[in-house]
């Protein structure tokens, strides 16, 4: 097989696809073999314990972590592949940060068009458009203007959602985007997240919220110590869980006050 | 005797007050006013030296300030790229640089190149070029640590998005990574500017003609033509024109960029590789 054929096999039809990924940093093993198929429109939550590897999971997704072994493929091109243009193929790849990560010295509507202009080499008009729609979107529509320092942390987040979006992705990583807010400010973020997994975007999402994993989700992975422990609908993940390490993680998460001495 | 401490810390403020008013008193006795005087307030030296103190020597020390700065920010720029570089022997080549034009006196630069290029290269370039060219060389060694440390500073998670969004290393730098450095070390940077604006009082080492003149050379010149002091103290508050307004914009900046740092709750240490 050449590199060609390769790096573009896109007919799995899967949005993204992993298998055997591990990553280690230093002697620390993070992940230790995952392997995960996301069909296109699917929204899947990784859920686990702070440690277990599930942010470093996702930040293989699209090579801002460089796994150690293991194949990363996103809708047939194969991101770990040595000769794969890694910046063209994270433009179809969006990412949402825990800490927003707004372009501090860009206001709301240049945080959205520059990427647009720098990378997909559109027009000042196009972007401008594209990102207006997109804030509209968000419910932010009048915040064009505003710098990011202005903004609440949950305006932050769903500009940075908007800010993804811009760049049409066909598939959307979220690293924890309610962790770091206010909680009077969650509703908002998850209710743009909702409204994002309801029009069928893939969407790959490492949350504490275990609600909106059971309401959006259509499949939930329960990792712990590198390893995806547990995986199926979210109903029977959460609602049901077979494995011990689920049950006692869900159990604290869900119910904080019956917190045993802790493990 | 057992002071209270507030009664302590006055008495210890009354002695400071009564030093200065001591020291104060005793020079205005010891010191010759009529000397002082003559010295440094002779009208008609003082008169001789305008248009020019103004049109030539404060026009050329801000042109000379100025080249050198734009020069030494370029140079300092590449320099600080390539103190982040993974490439190891650009790292050695900024840091070695660095570290002699900042460790030699900016004189003995003046010198080397007033001299030393002409000969090395058989080339002699107007006097604004060398100006430029060594002005900018001092500076650059200076300024390129400190544009180093604003690259640093800017948060990790604005490389990441940038990245994520699909941007090369190159592109993060100059459209991320640059524009916020540049914001966080403005202050600094002004300070940086002042200095240069001091520094370019060296050049009458290169030889200049009357026109080319700078501040500290007119000022020398007008002490030998007219035998005052005047001229100097005129050129000094010529300087403090160009460095005061500087010095209270680098400490607006401070204030700006101190109240409202890059905004991102996870601020982590960071690696560039440009």
């Amino acid at each position: 097989m050449t590199a060609q054929t390769q790096a573009q096999d896109p007919d799995t039809g899967l949005a993204v696809e992993i298998t055997g990924l591990t990553k280690s940093f230093g002697s620390l093993q993070v992940l230790r073999g995952i392997d995960l198929a996301v069909r296109p429109g699917e929204v899947v939550c990784i859920i686990g314990p702070s440690g277990s590897g599930k942010s470093t999971l996702l930040r293989c997704v699209n090579l801002l972590e460089e796994p150690n072994g293991g194949t990363v493929r996103v809708h047939g091109t194969e991101l770990t592949h040595p000769d794969v243009d890694i910046d063209a193929a994270r433009r179809q790849i969006g990412m949402v940060f825990q800490s927003f990560n707004l372009f501090a010295h860009l206001n709301v509507l240049n945080n959205l068009t520059v990427a647009q202009r720098k990378v997909l080499r559109r027009g000042q008009a196009e972007a401008e458009q594209v990102a207006r729609a997109n804030l509209a979107k968000v419910g932010l529509a009048e915040k064009a203007g505003a710098m990011p320092a202005q903004l609440s942390g949950g305006q932050q987040q769903r500009v940075a959602i908007a800010r993804a979006l811009s760049m049409d992705p066909k598939v959307m990583l979220f690293d924890e985007p309610t962790s770091a807010l206010d909680p009077e400010l969650v509703g908002d973020v998850l209710g743009v997240m909702r409204q994002l997994a309801d029009e069928g975007m893939t969407m790959l999402v490492v949350t504490h919220e275990m609600q909106f994993a059971r309401d959006v989700a259509d499949r939930v992975l329960f990792m712990d110590g590198g390893v995806v422990v547990e995986e199926g609908p979210a109903a029977q993940v959460i609602g049901d869980p077979q494995h011990e390490r689920t049950k006692s993680f869900l159990s604290r998460v869900l119910y904080p006050t019956h917190q045993g001495p802790s493990d | 005797m057992a002071l209270s401490k507030r009664k302590r810390s006055q008495v210890i403020r009354g002695v400071q007050y009564a030093v200065l008013v001591i020291v104060v008193v005793l020079l205005a006795l010891v010191a010759n006013w009529g000397q002082i005087r003559r010295a440094f307030f002779n009208l008609s030296a003082a008169g001789e030296q305008f248009p020019e103190i103004i049109s030539t020597a404060l026009v050329n020390t801000i042109i000379y300030t100025a080249l050198g700065f734009a020069f030494g920010l370029v140079v300092g720029l590449v320099l600080a790229l390539m103190r982040l570089s993974s490439v190891g022997p650009y790292r050695w080549i900024a840091t070695v640089y660095i570290e002699f034009f900042r460790g030699v006196p900016a004189l003995l630069v003046f010198i080397a190149f007033g001299y030393g290029v002409p000969l090395a290269f058989q080339a002699r370039f107007d006097n604004y070029t060398t100006v430029m060219l060594s002005l900018g060389l001092v500076g650059s060694a200076y300024m390129a640590e400190t544009i180093r440390a604003g690259i640093q500073a800017v948060p990790k998670g604005q490389l990441e998005a940038a990245r994520s969004l699909g941007m090369s290393r190159g592109r993060t730098m100059v459209t991320i990574v640059i524009p916020q450095a540049f914001r966080i070390i403005l202050p600094p940077l002004t300070n940086e500017l002042i200095l240069l604006t001091k520094d370019s009082s060296l050049i009458y080492l290169l030889g200049l003609a009357r026109d080319e003149y700078e501040l500290a050379k007119f000022g020398r010149e007008g002490l030998n033509t007219t035998g005052s002091l005047t001229p100097i103290l005129l050129a000094g508050l010529c300087y403090l024109i160009i460095t005061i307004p500087l010095s209270l914009l680098s400490r607006r900046l401070e204030r700006r960029t101190g109240g409202r740092k890059v905004s991102s709750p996870e601020s982590t240490g960071l690696e560039v590789s440009a």
